[in-house]
């Protein structure tokens, strides 16, 4: 069952999750970032498409990264920005976090912008703000981190021209990855002809393949032909709950070097969303190197987020067309 | 004035205007910046009259989609080219180009944008039509035709077999 | 008092009857079932006409909050609910504040449910105290306080030499023990059954074998101490499959589901559908087809609410952050009967294993109409047409997934030692 993130009319009023978005509107989403991208290189870097809005970023979880470009993208649309960073040990205490998100709203706010560590937050906080107040998805638990997705797709885009010819392979832990499961999502979606997901069983989710994807657990025969190369970043505390003996076998197994990218097209690009453990999923001669496209990815996350933001809160105004 | 319909008339009255153009900016070094749509269609109208080399760089292009007052009542507009000025507009003289002149907002929209790129040293607005509506202090420097016409009705450039102007009503347009 | 139920479908799983006939009811208990009765004068008459009479429902699990968590629901609230669905017996678990662990806190549930009066609490004594998984409780003085069973709740006993011991010395005192298997540490690290949908949802899963872990563990020791047990709320196919062996094998257990077990699974999640956070979890679409298996062969005897009631709060918020569990009293009756209208199970098998069969597990005299029985009676109207609405529960507990479902079979009378405790308000 796909999220309600769409009007009556099919525009996106909030961006949860890419499960159930049409192929056309993720193409809009990444059409309309490259028309955003040139603002970037203007004396003024910025357009007032967005002035006067309110948005506010409301990370239940630390990410300075993350909490910047959503930043800097609302800045580049002239629209007022706050950032609300809450420790969740402190609302578990008190205030539950429906209180939070109606105190904030009661500030007038057009757009909040979410991290949480818990799936479904995006989704539950979605399901219980006003009628004119939008809500994207800025990574929540293990669920869906769609900007993310789509800032890689469109990295993907301008490097391979036509997503059905391509053979992508995503490195690491999938289980726990947000980001995987909104990539495989969108890679699906824009009809790309083979998503791989390479790792130890213990990091990979049961019926992996129902996801869509084919299931390899070496990194030869995972990366044979493909096109992009995904790694994704291991948390260290996973040696805790027995899934990983160490951070050096991993590498061993599963580390990208120069000599296991071998196996992938020598056109392959390597992609990682950051921030990077060198030596531990990645070396740094790969995460250096030619094949490389990692800061692009963090460039082309403003443009993206300027994009989705834009794209939603014109569909409020849609909204307020209907009513009058 | 009469309103000018067939190709033919339209070529005059784009003659006429390259021709003040010329007059008044040709010792400037001017550049050329014409508004989406039809302000690009009308821009390049004029260069070819004008010759390649009259301007100082290719022409540049505006899309004033992002610096519309409207967004909070009818959201985005549909895709079109993003803006494109391949020049550094500081301290230059630029030739502001749009098809038709109602309102202002949208010469208002794309100053906002032009200034956003840096502070020109003049900036000459030229429009094939001015009609009636005015509703900003603004008006152009360079007119092809002046126009006046019923509330209720627009005035829309085409670009099919040269350009060509057709009067629609309100609704009509919307609907498009 | 003298109450003649006229004209119904009577229906006694117990004694294979299934007959239109009166009922004649006398001083709480049931002094004939015939056509006709010469001589008696009755009080009440209730026309029972195209409706079904058959014995009032035995609950083996209900959460009813109180003492402990009288915010939340009491006995007052929750026995009136139980009658609104049909239910005149139900046995509360022990994981209670404070835990029944001792006669007094027996008595004070006795007690409070007397004052309710309207229908038989029966109280599952701890295994440990305070259910810590470490020191047994003192069994046979809950035993002589009137306590039906024993039970460590859903709280885990991990140590097996703890556990083993737990099960002799309930074997000792003839008590059967109630279990909620589920191997600690693979229940505890998530918050759905671990298959397609937590795969795409992103929640930590549960897997199958916390629950097989579990049971297979337990019966072994079962068969070793020779324990009489039931296994609460079964959610897999497999554990199916393994109470079925040791049934086979001669073994003395028996097994519930829940209703909402047998209905949902764990597609209904939805888009992180808090309501249908329960635990164990709603599984698989197959898990689901094996536990109305079980119930058609008679591995599970008995289909129980587990109900448990809580404050709108604790369903809102991320999933994994909501509190499992729901308030089931009033939806057991026309959920399990929902199973008939889907040519699932006979009417008979259904109302066997909401009656005599858990009334069997429980070791009581219930769930069955004949003459000289208490009158714990409910009748059933067969045939409305209408929509769930969990905002008008009796209950004070609101949380369940199955507001907007039509049901069809519709409590319109429950009768408890000869009292009419509830009547349905004309529509």
């Amino acid at each position: 069952m796909p999220s309600n993130q769409l009007t009556e009319s099919g525009q996106l009023r909030h961006f949860l999750t890419i499960e159930g978005l049409k192929r056309p509107l993720l193409t809009e989403i990444m059409d309309r970032a490259e028309q955003f991208s040139g603002i970037s290189h203007r004396q003024v870097k910025k357009v007032p498409l967005l002035r006067g809005k309110t948005i506010i970023n409301l990370f239940f979880e630390n990410s300075t990264r993350t909490r910047s470009t959503f930043e800097l993208a609302a800045k580049r649309l002239s629209a007022d920005v706050m950032n609300f960073n809450i420790n969740t040990s402190a609302t578990s205490k008190g205030e539950s976090l429906l209180d939070t998100l109606h105190n904030l709203e009661a500030m007038h706010t057009d757009m909040f912008v979410v991290r949480h560590n818990q799936s479904g937050a995006a989704e539950f906080i979605a399901q219980h703000v006003a009628p004119h107040v939008s809500v994207i998805n800025a990574g929540d638990g293990c669920h869906a981190h769609p900007t993310q997705a789509m800032l890689d797709m469109f990295t993907i885009r301008r490097h391979k021209q036509d997503f059905a010819n391509l053979r992508v392979a995503i490195i690491g832990d999938i289980l726990h990855s947000r980001v995987a499961r909104s990539q495989i999502q969108a890679l699906a979606t824009l009809g790309v002809g083979e998503i791989r997901v390479i790792g130890p069983q213990t990091l990979l989710p049961r019926e992996s393949q129902t996801l869509g994807v084919h299931v390899y657990h070496d990194m030869e025969s995972g990366l044979e032909g493909v096109d992009v190369v995904i790694t994704l970043r291991l948390q260290l505390e996973r040696m805790q709950g027995a899934l990983l003996p160490s951070a050096r076998e991993y590498f061993r197994c599963y580390g990208l070097t120069e000599e296991k990218l071998k196996y992938a097209k020598p056109d392959a690009i390597v992609m990682h969303p950051g921030p990077i453990n060198r030596g531990v999923e990645i070396a740094s001669s790969v995460a250096d190197g030619p094949q490389s496209v990692i800061l692009e990815q963090v460039t082309h996350g403003i443009a993206i987020r300027m994009a989705v933001m834009s794209m939603a809160l014109a569909s409020q105004s849609e909204q307020a067309e209907i009513e009058e | 004035m009469t309103m000018p319909k067939t190709s033919a008339e339209i070529q005059n009255l784009l003659e006429e205007m390259a021709e003040t153009i010329r007059e008044e900016l040709a010792d400037k070094d001017p550049l050329l910046v014409g508004i989406h749509t039809g302000g690009v269609w009308v821009a390049k109208a004029l260069q070819n009259i004008l010759g390649e080399d009259f301007f100082d760089a290719p022409l540049g292009t505006l899309n004033i989609a992002y610096y519309r007052d409207d967004f909070t009542r009818i959201g985005m507009h549909p895709q079109v080219s993003p803006s494109d000025l391949p020049f550094e507009v500081d301290n230059r003289h630029l030739v502001l180009v749009d098809d038709i002149f109602y309102s202002g907002r949208t010469t208002r929209a794309a100053l906002n944008e032009i200034f956003d790129y840096g502070r020109p040293a003049s900036v000459t607005l030229a429009v094939l039509i001015e009609r009636n509506g005015r509703e900003l202090p603004i008006r152009p420097d360079i007119v092809g035709a002046s126009v006046i016409l019923p509330r209720n009705q627009h005035l829309k450039l085409r670009n099919k077999d040269g350009l060509q102007l057709e009067i629609r009503a309100a609704g009509a347009l919307n609907a498009e | 008092m003298k109450i003649c139920i006229l004209n119904g479908r009577v229906i006694d799983p117990a004694s294979q009857l299934d007959i239109d006939h009166n009922i004649y009811i006398e001083d709480g208990k049931i002094v004939a079932i015939a056509e006709d009765l010469a001589g008696f004068d009755a009080d009440i008459e209730i026309d029972a006409y195209n409706k079904i009479v058959c014995p009032g429902l035995v609950d083996l699990s209900a959460r009813l909050r109180e003492p402990g968590q009288e915010h939340t629901a009491t006995i007052e609230s929750e026995t009136r609910a139980a009658v609104a669905g049909g239910i005149t017996t139900l046995a509360v678990p022990p994981d209670t504040d404070p835990v029944i662990d001792n006669p007094a806190v027996v008595e004070l549930i006795e007690d409070r449910a007397k004052k309710a009066g309207r229908t038989m609490v029966l109280t599952v004594g701890a295994l440990t105290q305070k259910l810590n998984g470490e020191l047994l409780a003192e069994m046979a003085a809950l035993k002589a306080a009137g306590c039906v069973g024993v039970s460590n709740g859903v709280t885990e006993i991990k140590n097996t030499v703890v556990w083993r011991r737990a099960l002799e010395y309930a074997a000792t005192l003839d008590l059967t023990v109630f279990i909620n298997a589920a191997d600690p540490w693979l229940q505890k690290q998530g918050c759905v059954h671990e298959g397609t949908v937590s795969a795409r949802l992103g929640l930590s899963g549960i897997p199958e074998s916390a629950e097989t872990i579990a049971v297979s563990r337990d019966l072994i020791l079962i068969e070793q101490t020779g324990v009489r047990a039931h296994f609460h709320s079964l959610s897999t196919g497999k554990a199916v499959k393994l109470i079925r062996e040791a049934q086979d094998r001669g073994l003395p257990v028996t097994a519930d589901v829940s209703a909402h077990h047998l209905h949902l699974c764990e597609h209904d999640l939805g888009n992180y559908d808090s309501f249908s956070h329960v635990m164990p979890p709603l599984r698989g679409v197959r898990d689901r087809e094996q536990l109305k298996q079980g119930l058609r062969d008679g591995v599970i005897q008995a289909v129980s609410s587990h109900h448990q009631p809580l404050d709108a709060d604790a369903k809102l918020g991320p999933f994994a952050e909501t509190t499992p569990g729901l308030s089931a009293l009033e939806t057991l009756l026309p959920l399990t009967l929902k199973l008939v209208e889907d040519d699932e199970i006979s009417l008979h098998q259904a109302i066997a294993s909401l009656t005599c069969q858990p009334a069997a597990i429980l070791g009581i005299d219930a769930g069955q109409l004949k003459a000289g029985a208490s009158a714990d009676i409910c009748i059933i109207d067969p045939d409305v047409q209408y929509d769930c609405l969990p905002s008008a529960f009796i209950s004070a507990g609101k949380n369940s997934p199955f507001g907007g479902w039509l049901f069809q079979h519709q409590v319109s009378h429950t009768l408890f030692q000869g009292k009419v405790v509830y009547q349905r308000e004309p529509n």
